[in-house]
């Protein structure tokens, strides 16, 4: 148990007290009551927990808040303050949920995407998204809504 | 399983009858429907439903029309179509309507069970003379005000407008004058024609979209209250198994672990409502719980199900499917047909167990404080949960309150009560609310499974090649086995599912079924018993068209025969229909035929397409709806399997969202793509092998279609469901494809390319 300095979607966040070995989804959710990152499967292997790290995308649910000592976690209620992220608005356009559970990790893996490679081949958004598991099968409108994203300047 | 509506009468509410909600202005217009329902004998026995209400319209005087939601939202859209059917005929501005979803409760709702595809079938014409009651009351208050016949005035886009004069009221001015007014006799009402909808037929976006994307919507996962703890549970690797014995002392240990609670075990058949039993553990949070679960030790009796073992069962089925077996539909003389015929082909096919895996695993958050229970649930049927906590925790069910969540995802698992009653039954045993969450390892291992399944078909065919017989063999394990412990064959539900009812037209036809026995919990899962029966029957028709020298297309409508409702009178029982009567919802073969002309006009069937490459195709119907669906393969790149187009062409009736209609399809391919090309459950003496998604595989991006295309008839019929048709026919059009690319026919799910 250790005390933790962090800072969540823009706010620098200490406690105290918190298992280091925990993973950063758990500490979201229980810790600090942010449920919009999912649980899925707590191995990396769905993505519905994805945030970012710096600036990277990651499985919160095997990577330890340790892990995250004085560094920056960005999670989709962070994405932007009223779902103007150019991502999110794509996401509506091209009505892509179904039950919606997997869509926060589905985003917050695209916006990664879109800021190493702003116009993704279908190829390449493939090979990054397949990590990303829906039940639903909404692959093909998140493929959709990640090149009207990237058309718009999604990287921003 | 299943109920239906008789007949429905609007009538005004009292407004303490309504919805605890804060939102909603109490003045105006409460409408409450009642929908008489009467359940239909099955072979699970759910609570009965009962002449309540079950949907309610609310409008204010400032104009705000409130709607409740009373089916469970997995993902299929309800919480958008119904309200929107309703919407359309009140004459609403959509932008106006708030959606409030409803607790579980039968006395206000009837009947709230979330499954079999019939919510919008069950609802479309309770929900439109709910809108047009207050509809009617609306424009008589504008009558009144005006002094000028009803028929003068017209509601339109939130106003009444008097047509003569120009003159308008809004709904909000007219709310508070409408609400004295009675309400309509169900003959005096006026439905919309068709040219006259705003909403149904027309793209509505759903009303959760903008939560969704900014990750506010809430599931059962995230529902809590503050005082509750973090529980995971230890089951037994077997189901019906139970704790021989077992050491929490290391678990106690962990800091932030509370406690632990032992839970009994049903013993075998568990049911579909009790929890497995085992040892829970109570922390302050998930990790916690999950490293004290990690450090307790158990000891385990297996109990009667310890020695199933996949490939032994897949034999034990074979023998049965390749056995003379229960007679459940005969027609002319199938020994005479065998016996005299010229060429008979013989094929056998099979499916392995599925495990349902939705993204949100099963949870409840449960308090349990002075004899009442409230629950927290992501629940399919909130209804048979309230009836299985009642009894579990010895109240009655008016104490039991159950809020129904988000569902992230249900596809069948969530219908069953067992994970709602396992965190009620803690919090009363621990003495305190819990949050009650399956690892995905709990969800793989301990679920409802799919039945695996052999199926063996013969085809007679005459020296013309035509087919004079069809001897068709079924064997899977029984849904009705996780209840009763004699069933062993298939029930008239799972038979009703495509098997008994194949639409050829054969002279001479026998369907058979064959013992299985049950030895894990068997469920209903997207489709259920269709998947396999499709599955056999659309490989089997392609064997013989292939036989027959005959393209798959033009040998499935040759088949079908002449337009006609399909004659039913060599099943030997009741034919289920999907729990609805033949002469409201008859097995029409014209319909069939148009969707498999549309598809097969759509997808350029038969076009030529290079080496390596081809199309396959399957017709279907399923709860009603009629699908045709071709699926074509890429395998010109060293055998590597790609899917460039999938075509479906759908008839489910009147569309009501056309947006959610095609999203089903899109995803329901998907779906069926994991069962046809990467799932499996297997078992090891007695227990399951995967346990997470590394090793139960389902579709990936990676895996998808290149595009899917569906193709909706302009249909004026009833309308039926879309949520699980989309997936039958799906994994034979591919089998039926990969063979015309490549010369394999595969007859095992999942494919092995």
């Amino acid at each position: 148990m250790a005390e933790i300095t962090l800072t969540i979607n823009g706010k620098t966040i200490t406690s105290p007290n918190v298992a280091e070995d925990m993973p950063i989804l758990w500490y979201l959710r229980d810790i600090e009551g942010m449920t919009g990152t999912k649980f899925g499967c707590g191995m990396a292997q769905c993505g519905a927990c994805t945030v970012h790290l710096d600036g990277n995308a990651i499985r919160s649910c095997v990577t330890p808040i340790s892990a995250a000592k004085g560094k920056s976690i960005t999670t989709i209620e962070g994405l932007s303050e009223d779902g103007s992220h150019p991502l999110q608005e794509a996401w509506i356009e091209a009505k892509v949920p179904q039950c919606g559970y997997c869509q926060a990790g589905q985003i917050m893996n695209a916006a990664s995407l879109l800021s190493r490679n702003a116009n993704p081949s279908d190829k390449e958004i493939t090979s990054a998204m397949t990590g990303n598991i829906c039940r639903c099968g909404t692959y093909n409108r998140i493929k959709k809504a990640i090149k009207i994203a990237a058309e718009k300047g999604g990287s921003q | 399983m299943k109920t239906k509506t008789e007949n429905q009468t609007v009538r005004k509410m009292d407004r303490r009858y309504f919805i605890k909600s804060s939102s909603i202005g109490m003045s105006g217009i409460v409408l409450g429907m009642h929908i008489a329902c009467s359940s239909r004998p099955d072979e699970i026995a759910l609570p009965p439903a009962s002449f309540e209400p079950n949907v309610y319209l609310t409008l204010n005087e400032k104009g705000d029309v409130f709607i409740v939601a009373h089916r469970s939202e997995m993902g299929q859209g309800v919480r958008t179509s119904l309200p929107s059917i309703v919407a359309d005929e009140l004459g609403a501005d959509w932008e106006r309507v708030q959606i409030i979803q409803a607790e579980g409760n039968e006395e206000k709702y009837g009947n709230q069970n979330t499954d079999g595809s019939f919510s919008v079938r069950m609802f479309y014409m309770p929900m439109r003379k709910a809108g047009a009651s207050a509809r009617l009351m609306l424009e008589q208050a504008a009558a009144n005000e005006w002094k000028v016949d009803v028929s003068e005035c017209k509601a339109i886009n939130h106003e009444v407008v008097h047509e003569p004069s120009g003159k308008k009221l809004s709904f909000g001015q007219l709310a508070g004058k409408a609400s004295e007014l009675p309400v309509p006799d169900e003959k005096d009402l006026r439905l919309k024609k068709r040219a006259e909808f705003t909403r149904i037929g027309k793209p509505t976006t759903l009303v959760d979209l903008k939560d969704i994307v900014q990750g506010k919507a809430t599931y059962g996962l995230d529902a809590t209250i503050p005082e509750a703890k973090v529980t995971l549970v230890k089951r037994c690797p077997v189901a019906g198994g139970k704790v021989r014995s077992f050491d929490n002392s290391k678990a106690l240990e962990v800091p932030g672990v509370i406690k632990t609670v032992q839970l009994d075990s049903p013993g075998f058949p568990t049911q579909f409502h009790n929890p497995l039993g085992g040892i829970a553990v109570i922390a302050e949070n998930t990790w916690a719980a999950k490293k004290g679960r990690d450090a307790l030790e158990v000891e385990w009796d297996f109990g009667p199900n310890a020695k199933y073992n996949t490939a032994d069962f897949a034999n034990t089925m074979v023998k049965a499917a390749n056995t003379n077996g229960t007679v459940r539909h005969e027609t002319g003389d199938i020994k005479g047909a065998l016996a005299s015929a010229d060429k008979v082909l013989e094929s056998t096919y099979s499916i392995p167990h599925l495990s349902h895996t939705p993204m949100e695993p099963p949870n409840a958050v449960a308090k349990f404080e002075n004899g009442k229970c409230e629950i927290w649930a992501p629940t399919q049927n909130p209804q048979w949960a309230i009836g299985s906590v009642a009894g579990k925790l010895g109240i009655e069910e008016k104490d039991v309150t159950i809020n129904v969540t988000l569902l992230g995802g249900g596809f069948g698992r969530k219908s069953k009560p067992d994970f709602v009653v396992e965190a009620a039954l803690i919090a009363q045993k621990a003495d305190m609310p819990i949050k009650l969450i399956w690892m995905r390892e709990d969800d793989v291992q301990h679920d409802f499974y799919a039945s695996s399944s052999v199926q063996h078909i013969k085809a007679a065919f005459d020296e013309d090649k035509n087919v004079i017989g069809w001897n068709h063999r079924s064997v899977f394990p029984t849904i009705s086995g996780t209840a009763n412990p004699t069933a062993q064959e298939p029930s008239n539900g799972e038979i009703s599912q495509g098997l008994i009812d194949v639409p050829y037209k054969i002279p001479n036809v026998c369907i058979e079924t064959g013992k299985a026995d049950v030895q894990t919990r068997i469920g209903w899962m997207r489709s259920v018993a269709n998947v396999q029966h499709a599955f056999a029957i659309g490989s089997m028709l392609d064997e013989i068209a292939e036989y027959r020298g005959k393209d798959a297309v033009k040998n499935a409508l040759e088949m079908l025969g002449k337009d006609r409702m399909l004659d039913l009178s060599g099943i030997k029982e009741i034919y289920g229909n999907y729990n609805e009567p033949l002469e409201d919802y008859p097995w029409n073969t014209g319909r069939l035929k148009s969707v498999i002309e549309e598809v097969a006009s759509k997808s350029n069937w038969g076009k030529s397409l290079g080496a390596g490459k081809g199309q396959g195709f399957t017709a279907y119907r399923s709860f009603l709806t009629y699908v045709a669906c071709v699926v074509e393969v890429d395998m010109s790149e060293d055998g590597k399997l790609k899917i460039p187009e999938v075509h479906f062409a759908v008839d489910c009736g009147q569309v009501v969202n056309p947006d959610t209609v095609k999203n089903q399809f899109e995803g329901g391919a998907i779906f069926a793509l994991s069962g046809a090309l990467k799932s499996a459950i297997t078992f090891k003496d007695g227990q399951v092998e995967q346990s997470n998604f590394h090793n139960y595989h389902v579709a990936r991006m990676a895996d998808a279609p290149q595009d899917i295309y569906v193709h909706l008839m302009d249909s004026e019929e009833k309308p039926t469901g879309v949520g699980e048709p989309p997936v039958p026919p799906v994994a034979p059009a591919l089998a039926n494809a990969i063979y015309a690319a490549s010369g394999k026919r595969l007859r095992d799910l999942p494919l092995k390319v």
